[in-house]
């Protein structure tokens, strides 16, 4: 709503107050100036208004990933979303992400992404002469290079139906970001690990369908879906489901080749 | 584990205690290799951090590392590396750092490398190395321009690999001594408010900087101080507290992003600096003592993004300090931009498709906060609070402080980068020291035998003192005191200081600690940010105090300390550093003579390094 006479303007916000126990969508109202993004309010309404509202951030410019929220039901970063895509006058909801437990206000537990990283063996790295260094084509590396941007924000976790509707899917499925990590391995030029059985039994890959949710909610603007989760599948689905392959296995009964048993 | 600690737990059956051998404070690019190195040396190891792992402040770095690699230039080795280094910082570095981190960066990046950071190429497939100011050659290695994300992952997942403990979200308020040695750590869980006390037999500082002390800033919200008081108040030295740099490049619109950092990397990659009257005004700023290594033409400028053998720099890459000089009195001259700032241009010399490899983040930092399109439109940039090059005096090789016990590396500390830091030399210093403090820590800890005692009382006292702005009655909002302190030094300790304007923030400041101890934070103790923010508050006016402390004894202009009433450098000072140390009370507010000033002569280096100076070296 803007004032005719001064230029500011003034937002209703509904900002979800609570913890684990309880909670409920508090209404504030706020000025705002040109050029603002979500963040600069809430924080307008911490400084002012709400100085005990939990909010996490960090850069503010898009970079670390700390100011996750659900912005009128959509997954964003708060310091990366202008108030200027929202004109109108009914109240702005900001509500912390749905997918994790909520630990205060905006600020929600995101454990379960620290926890379940360590399922992703680490780079196997070939070996060097000594006193050399790897050389690397630009192509190479440019194809990981997309899977490192990303800032762990989480909101591809929080997006992701398979995590967010099923609580009981958090013990057999990593999510889109670990993933990501595993493409991003896989694919570097010098690792020489193979993550195939992994990401079939540790990680759970084949609970994704596909519907790249991820994909569109990603800040950093990495194809999740089709640059990481797809060719991960494929390879997954070489490994254990190639049908020459498994009539190779069955003709020789080798044991450790084949679908896992 | 001493009979202290039982009798702790009796006394404050509350608090949750544990034992390490080092504790590591701050999970940045330094506390994190710290950590690597600390466990790899056996040590039982913690990690306490303000942020979620992976938030730190070295994640926002975007131009890359400095290492003599020879990649691009195989004339380039530590040996100039080193010199620019000195040079950039006015002479005032501690030699034998500089020395060090020149020698070592190239092994650090490798090593980077090996645990999966994903660097630029060489067109022959080795790691990429760009231009930066002060750096005669393309030195730094990057990936596109965000390095800091690409280190902080990469150190993220090496450290995931060890056993050591992190403490995500708790903030230190103290560290605990006994007999002048460290012997352990008090923190709270930000998240429920619990306090956590860490025994410790060896303590590694990583807490980074304090451009939360100044509006105009590319710092987030962590960057209180918090390390530098906490070693101040536990006994150690910090020196050369003056020496804050402005980095040239900050956005300046719209008014809720000022002061987040443009890459140095623009005018490295070609960008250049411009006035509103188009002119390319850093030709008319090159200060003598840089004369000689710096183009005086366009063309010559021009052509050396393409030949550096046979021209030399454009001015727009001389050291920060230089370059948020020129642009200060540019915009003071009324030849400033619209909102305030001056234009910087690489829309008109690269090829969008060049922007877009080289510097992505920029392109949509501008595009989505600026609505501007940095491929066909000039950004516009101002000077902003950027990084503090005074710290914990360390010992070079293993990152000790005057207290036994206490470490630091990283921003915290001082002596790699003198009066003025080039660029990419901070993510080098993390490396480099991270590793060696890392070392230094584990290794006295290893020798120290019991640990030190830890007094009940003091811990119970300390938690009273941090407990009090919840209950406090009638203080102010801790938020406006921050935003009074903010403006404060912004208008009276920046990047031109006056005798009376530094007179009267030391004034203001001594009134401003009196009401921050009575901040009032409504609330209670799960994740509660006003009350976080009354206790950084305390930091953030020490270690302010501090910097306008040495600010005014520092009477001459050099690096990052301008005088606009001593303009020129003066020989005599320029071989002292200035010293600080703590005579105040150990909790509550200070009273006025609890900084001890005393200087201590720069050390001189040796004979075949000074060697490297002498005129007639090349540049």
């Amino acid at each position: 709503m803007r004032s005719a006479d001064t230029g500011t303007q003034t937002v209703r916000l509904r900002i979800w107050r609570g913890d684990s126990q309880a909670g409920r969508f508090v209404e504030y109202s706020v000025p705002f100036n040109d050029g603002e993004v979500v963040l600069d309010v809430v924080h307008r309404v911490q400084a002012t208004l709400a100085p005990d509202l939990a909010v996490r951030w960090n850069c503010k410019a898009g970079k670390c990933g700390s100011c996750s929220a659900e912005i009128d039901g959509r997954p964003r970063l708060m310091c990366m979303t202008r108030m200027s895509l929202f004109d109108r006058d009914s109240p702005l909801t900001i509500a912390p992400l749905k997918t994790f437990p909520a630990e205060r206000d905006l600020v929600t537990d995101v454990g379960f992404n620290y926890a379940v990283a360590g399922r992703v063996p680490p780079l196997a790295p070939r070996q060097t002469e000594p006193g050399e260094h790897h050389r690397i084509w630009d192509a190479d590396i440019e194809r990981v290079q997309e899977f490192h941007r990303c800032i762990e924000c989480f909101l591809c976790q929080d997006v992701c139906h398979v995590l967010r509707d099923h609580e009981s899917n958090k013990n057999k499925f990593v999510g889109p970001r670990h993933l990501v990590r595993l493409a991003e391995l896989e694919m570097h030029p010098i690792d020489t690990a193979d993550r195939r059985a992994t990401a079939r039994h540790d990680l759970g890959i084949s609970y994704c369908n596909i519907t790249r949710c991820c994909t569109e909610v990603c800040p950093a603007g990495i194809a999740i879906t089709d640059n990481a989760i797809i060719p991960m599948k494929e390879r997954v689905a070489d490994r254990f489901f190639d049908p020459l392959r498994l009539l190779a296995a069955k003709l020789r009964s080798r044991p450790d080749s084949g679908p896992a048993k | 584990m001493g009979a202290a600690l039982s009798e702790l737990r009796e006394l404050a059956a509350e608090i949750e205690v544990h034992s390490f051998d080092v504790v590591v404070i701050g999970a940045g690019g330094a506390g994190l290799r710290a950590a690597i190195e600390a466990t790899a040396m056996g040590a039982s190891t913690a990690v306490v951090c303000k942020s979620l792992l992976g938030k730190a402040h070295t994640v926002m770095a975007e131009g890359g590392i400095a290492a003599a690699m020879g990649n691009v230039y195989a004339e380039d080795d530590w040996k100039v590396h080193f010199r620019d280094t000195m040079r950039g910082g006015k002479m005032m570095a501690n030699w034998r750092m500089a020395q060090l981190h020149a020698q070592e960066a190239p092994e650090r990046v490798w090593e980077l490398e090996e645990w999966g950071a994903a660097f630029d190429r060489t067109g022959d497939g080795r790691i990429s190395q760009r231009d930066f100011g002060g750096h005669r050659y393309a030195r730094l290695a990057h990936v596109g321009d965000s390095t800091g994300l690409e280190m902080i992952r990469t150190l993220q997942h090496r450290l995931a690999q060890s056993d050591a403990q992190v403490f995500m979200e708790h903030t230190v308020i103290s560290l605990l001594t006994d007999a002048d040695r460290i012997s352990g750590v008090l923190s709270y869980s930000r998240s429920d408010g619990r306090f956590v006390l860490l025994e410790a037999k060896a303590v590694v500082l990583a807490t980074g900087g304090i451009g939360k002390a100044y509006r105009v800033t590319s710092a987030s919200w962590e960057y209180t101080g918090d390390g530098h008081a906490l070693a101040l108040r536990a006994g150690a030295e910090l020196a050369d507290m003056e020496f804050v740099q402005f980095h040239p490049t900050g956005m300046v619109w719209p008014p809720s992003v000022r002061g987040i950092l443009v890459t140095e990397g623009v005018r490295g990659d070609g960008g250049t600096l411009r006035n509103s009257d188009g002119r390319r005004f850093m030709f008319d700023y090159i200060p003598p003592y840089f004369a000689e290594e710096t183009a005086q033409s366009e063309a010559e400028a021009d052509a050396w993004y393409e030949d550096k053998r046979a021209n030399r720099r454009p001015p727009d890459l001389l050291p920060r300090d230089e370059v948020a000089r020129a642009i200060n009195s540019e915009i003071k001259a009324g030849r400033g931009s619209p909102h305030g700032g001056v234009y910087l241009d690489i829309a008109s010399r690269r090829s969008a498709e060049y922007i877009m490899k080289r510097l992505p983040s920029m392109y949509r930092q501008f595009k989505e906060l600026a609505d501007v399109d940095i491929t066909t439109d000039a950004m516009e940039v101002g000077p902003t609070c950027h990084y503090i090059m005074g710290g914990v005096r360390v010992d070079p090789e293993t990152g000790a402080s005057s207290l036994a016990g206490l470490f630091a590396a990283g921003e915290v500390s001082n002596g790699l980068h003198g009066a003025n830091r080039l660029g990419g030399n901070s993510l080098g210093d993390l490396l480099v020291f991270g590793r060696r403090a890392g070392a230094g820590a584990a290794a006295y800890a290893s020798g120290a035998g019991q640990s030190g005692r830890i007094s009940a009382s003091e811990v119970s006292e300390l938690c009273a003192d941090a407990l009090a702005p919840l209950t406090s009655e009638g203080g102010e909002n801790p938020y406006q005191l921050q935003g009074e302190l903010a403006d404060l030094m912004q208008s009276n300790v920046g990047i031109v200081r006056r005798s009376d304007e530094l007179a009267h923030a030391i004034e203001r400041l001594e009134d401003l600690e009196e009401r921050s101890y009575q901040a009032h934070a409504p609330g209670g103790r799960k994740f509660n940010p006003g009350w976080h923010a009354a206790l950084e508050l305390r930091s953030m006016i020490v270690v302010s105090r501090c910097i306008a402390t040495c600010a005014v004894a520092r009477t001459e202009s050099r690096g990052g300390h301008t005088r606009d009433d001593y303009p020129s450098a003066d020989q005599a000072l320029g071989r002292i550093n200035f010293l600080l140390r703590w005579a105040g009370p150990k909790t509550g507010p200070s009273t006025g003579g609890s900084l001890e000033l005393t200087t201590a002569a720069v050390e001189e280096m040796p004979e075949e390094l000074a060697q490297l100076f002498v005129q007639g070296q090349g540049s």
